[in-house]
């Protein structure tokens, strides 16, 4: 399991499923080569590229797939003055994609994250099984020890209350990593080394009420159901904190699906993360995060939304009002954080005209 | 070139790999015997049943080793035995390599009318209904029938750890092929913290090659003491009758091999087929108090476990204790007709959708520091909010207030406060 698949060891699926419902979004700063690899997997989804620093620069796509590609400037003169809210020089600009798409799901993944082989040697189609966790619904209520009681071979345990047994719809499918696993900077310099080779085949709700680390690096969502609140936050170029973006969204989405009933997914499927990004320059970046986190987390843990934020952009409107509020003293850049949450909010419903003042699930 | 091994040396070092057939050491001359005892300690494979072997023969020299080598051992598996299930023969030898090492407690359901049929070479004690009626009083006694058995055997032990198996468990097999030692998993998932505030994506993180992820808050990645440990199952999976009824042939094959803390204020069913815990910080918290009236002898059959689940993590939450699970699988034996018990009016079912919303709203005191208080609060808030829905639950809170009495006065020294 410490391979990533070869390419031709992936065979594309016989029914590429929601083959129109589901854009893929990458973000990419120096090339795409690795789409090769995913080609039988992704040739029939539409992808969303967006490139992140030197607009002058050309990235090519294999190929064969189909896409739109959004420079910095394509960003800027969508969005106008409120293309501040995109981060530059970070991945967090993937959330443009987001919000510049059409469709009901979005899988975004990174450009080193390749194809890895479960534990009899196949190549994992991570799209596939992206949809069926979010095809599936999820269980936030109770706590099932057989894991995802719909996936094929599982149940509900005895002691599970059938009140429960429905599930609610799955907005959130969070994938994991073998080879380089997802460390933080102190964690990576202290055991550079390690490397995340079991599989563990099981895919979790995370009940409500509990925070969780969200990777970008393999995700996916409902975007009608949760899109608004994939705002990756502003990093890089001229913010004081870096790898936090993907981290900040998770915690928004997860407080808002708790408040919305919406479950959230962990587990399969696994890709193979094949580049360990430098610990010294991350260190840099994520300094400030490791001391903000001990008071961010606590904010999460408690904020509570009022019963009328009954729309994920009510929920997020009412959240960038609380960080403000609460997270203003820890730092002035939670105040232009607070900020950039509303911009996102307007430039969202910008983009989306219809999905505005329509409740969950009912737009389009 | 190297001096191969002498006879002597290659039959002391298979002595140890035999540990577990081995009844008697007293034919041994002194300086074999302590060469043996070193080369154990060493393999790390002195358990409670060998150590007491060795005291046996009566030999100073391991006296004087025991006490500069401070050793002590302090897990004790309990095994429950059902009725349907008198002969244990092919259950203990089956689990033999790994039980052996310990000091087991078997306790026969009162309402098994066989005696038990156990083999030999274990270091054990076997109580039955007049070892229980003599310990609890016969008017008591009626609690431990049937699953319920097992609560006996935590009452009377005095270890620290307790791990609980229902005796139709095998050793399973991990995705290696490779049989699996529950009980070391178990130990493994009690000694080391648990992270219920805050869930970490690639699980426990006290497993090889596993660490907290990027995002993880630091000044939680000490964890908390962890105090239930809950095992899976393979092939027969602790499913209700209807689940079984409607799916007779599902046989759980899935090898999920993470272990995970139970984030804190969330429920789950605690199934007590393959369970272990910490006595002194929850032992009073595992209750037989709830009892259905059409309770019967196969799994499905019964909540009691369900529901001593519910209050233990309950009570974990509001002490800062942890709830892992997943691994250690076991591999359970398919027996009985799930249609059949379907005939009994399934009051289970109803009684969770009224427990459930009141466990995930109860809230306890402050004040209730330790394991007993929190039954205490517990039972009366049951009292209190579930008295009047059914006469079970008015009888339960009142078996929970009884139970914390029996514990207080048999069960030893009150359990500390949590952590």
């Amino acid at each position: 399991m410490a391979e990533p698949a070869t390419a031709t060891q992936a065979a594309a699926p016989a029914v590429a499923l929601l083959k129109d419902e589901l854009d893929i979004v990458i973000p990419t700063i120096r090339n795409l080569d690795f789409l090769e690899m995913w080609r039988p997997f992704f040739q029939p989804y539409h992808l969303i590229i967006v490139q992140d620093g030197d607009p002058s620069k050309t990235i090519k796509v294999p190929e064969g797939f189909d896409y739109e590609l959004y420079n910095r400037n394509d960003i800027n003169r969508i969005l106008g003055p409120k293309a501040s809210c995109i981060s530059f020089k970070d991945s967090a600009c993937r959330c443009f994609g987001y919000m510049v798409s059409k469709k009901k799901y979005i899988f975004t993944i990174d450009d080193d994250c390749f194809v890895a082989k479960d534990p009899s040697g196949k190549a994992i189609n991570a799209l596939e099984q992206h949809i069926k966790n979010l095809l599936s619904p999820s269980t936030p209520f109770f706590f099932n020890t057989l894991y995802d009681p719909y996936r094929e071979g599982a149940d509900f345990v005895r002691g599970y209350p059938f009140s429960l047994r429905e599930g609610v719809p799955t907005a959130v499918s969070h994938g994991l990593w073998l080879n380089i696993p997802d460390y933080d900077a102190p964690t990576q310099l202290v055991k550079p080394l390690e490397r995340n080779t079991r599989y563990v085949d099981a895919v979790l709700t995370i009940p409500k009420g509990t925070l969780f680390p969200m990777c970008g690096m393999n995700l996916a969502f409902n975007r009608q159901l949760i899109g608004q609140a994939m705002y990756f936050g502003l990093m890089g170029d001229g913010q004081p904190i870096g790898r936090y973006d993907d981290m900040w969204a998770g915690w928004c989405t997860k407080v808002i699906c708790d408040h919305l009933g919406l479950g959230v997914k962990t587990g399969l499927p696994y890709i193979y993360h094949s580049k360990a990004s430098n610990p010294f320059v991350n260190l840099r970046k994520e300094y400030k995060g490791i001391y903000w986190q001990e008071e961010i987390i606590p904010f999460f843990q408690q904020a509570a939304l009022p019963k009328d934020c009954t729309t994920v952009q009510k929920c997020y409107i009412e959240l960038a009002k609380q960080v403000k509020e609460k997270l203003s003293k820890v730092d002035p850049y939670f105040d232009k954080l607070a900020d950039a949450m509303v911009t996102w909010i307007e430039a969202w419903d910008e983009l989306n005209p219809t999905g505005a003042a329509v409740p969950n699930g009912k737009a389009k | 070139m190297r001096t191969p091994p002498c006879l002597l040396s290659l039959t002391l070092d298979s002595a140890v790999l035999n540990l577990s057939n081995i009844t008697d050491l007293s034919p041994l001359p002194d300086h074999i015997l302590i060469e043996l005892f070193l080369r154990t300690l060493r393999a790390g494979k002195l358990t409670e049943r060998v150590l007491k072997l060795f005291i046996a023969t009566g030999k100073d020299e391991v006296f004087s080793l025991i006490q500069a080598l401070n050793i002590q051992v302090t897990v004790n598996p309990v095994l429950p035995t059902r009725a349907l299930n008198f002969d244990l023969t092919s259950f203990m030898n089956v689990w033999r390599p790994i039980f052996s090492r310990f000091h087991l407690t078997i306790v026969k359901d009162p309402d098994l009318k066989e005696e038990l049929k156990i083999p030999e070479g274990f270091n054990l004690d076997v109580y039955k209904e007049p070892d229980i009626d003599r310990v609890v009083g016969t008017s008591t006694s009626i609690i431990f029938s049937g699953y319920a058995c097992r609560y006996f055997g935590y009452l009377v032990s005095r270890k620290k750890y307790i791990i609980s198996m229902d005796d139709d468990c095998l050793p399973a097999k991990d995705n290696k092929g490779f049989l699996v030692d529950a009980v070391a998993q178990h130990i493994t998932n009690l000694t080391t913290p648990a992270t219920p505030f805050f869930f970490n994506t690639l699980y426990d993180h006290f497993t090889e090659g596993a660490d907290f992820v990027r995002g993880y808050p630091f000044s939680l990645r000490n964890g908390v003491t962890c105090a239930l440990s809950c095992g899976l199952w393979h092939n027969l999976a602790d499913f209700d009758a209807p689940t079984q009824a409607l799916k007779p042939e599902e046989r759980n094959s899935l090898y999920v091999d993470a272990v995970l803390t139970v984030p804190a204020r969330t429920l789950m069913p605690i199934s007590g087929i393959n369970i272990a815990f910490n006595r002194d910080l929850v032992g009073p918290a595992l209750l037989p108090c709830f009892r259905l009236a059409t309770e019967g002898k196969f799994r499905w059959e019964t909540m009691e476990d369900i529901w001593s689940g519910m209050c233990v993590k309950v009570i974990c939450d509001h002490l800062g204790l942890g709830v892992k699970t997943g691994l250690p699988y076991v591999w359970r034996n398919d027996r009985g007709d799930a249609i059949a018990s379907l005939r009994k009016e399934w009051e289970g079912v109803k009684m969770m959708e009224e427990a459930v919303p009141f466990f995930q709203s109860v809230r306890l005191p402050q004040e209730a520091t330790t394991a007993e208080d929190c039954v205490i609060e517990v039972a009366n808030a049951v009292k209190e909010k579930l008295g009047s829905k059914d006469p079970v639950f008015a009888h339960t809170a009142k078996a929970m207030l009884d139970w914390v009495k029996l514990w207080k006065s048999v069960g030893g020294s009150s359990s500390s406060p949590g952590a």
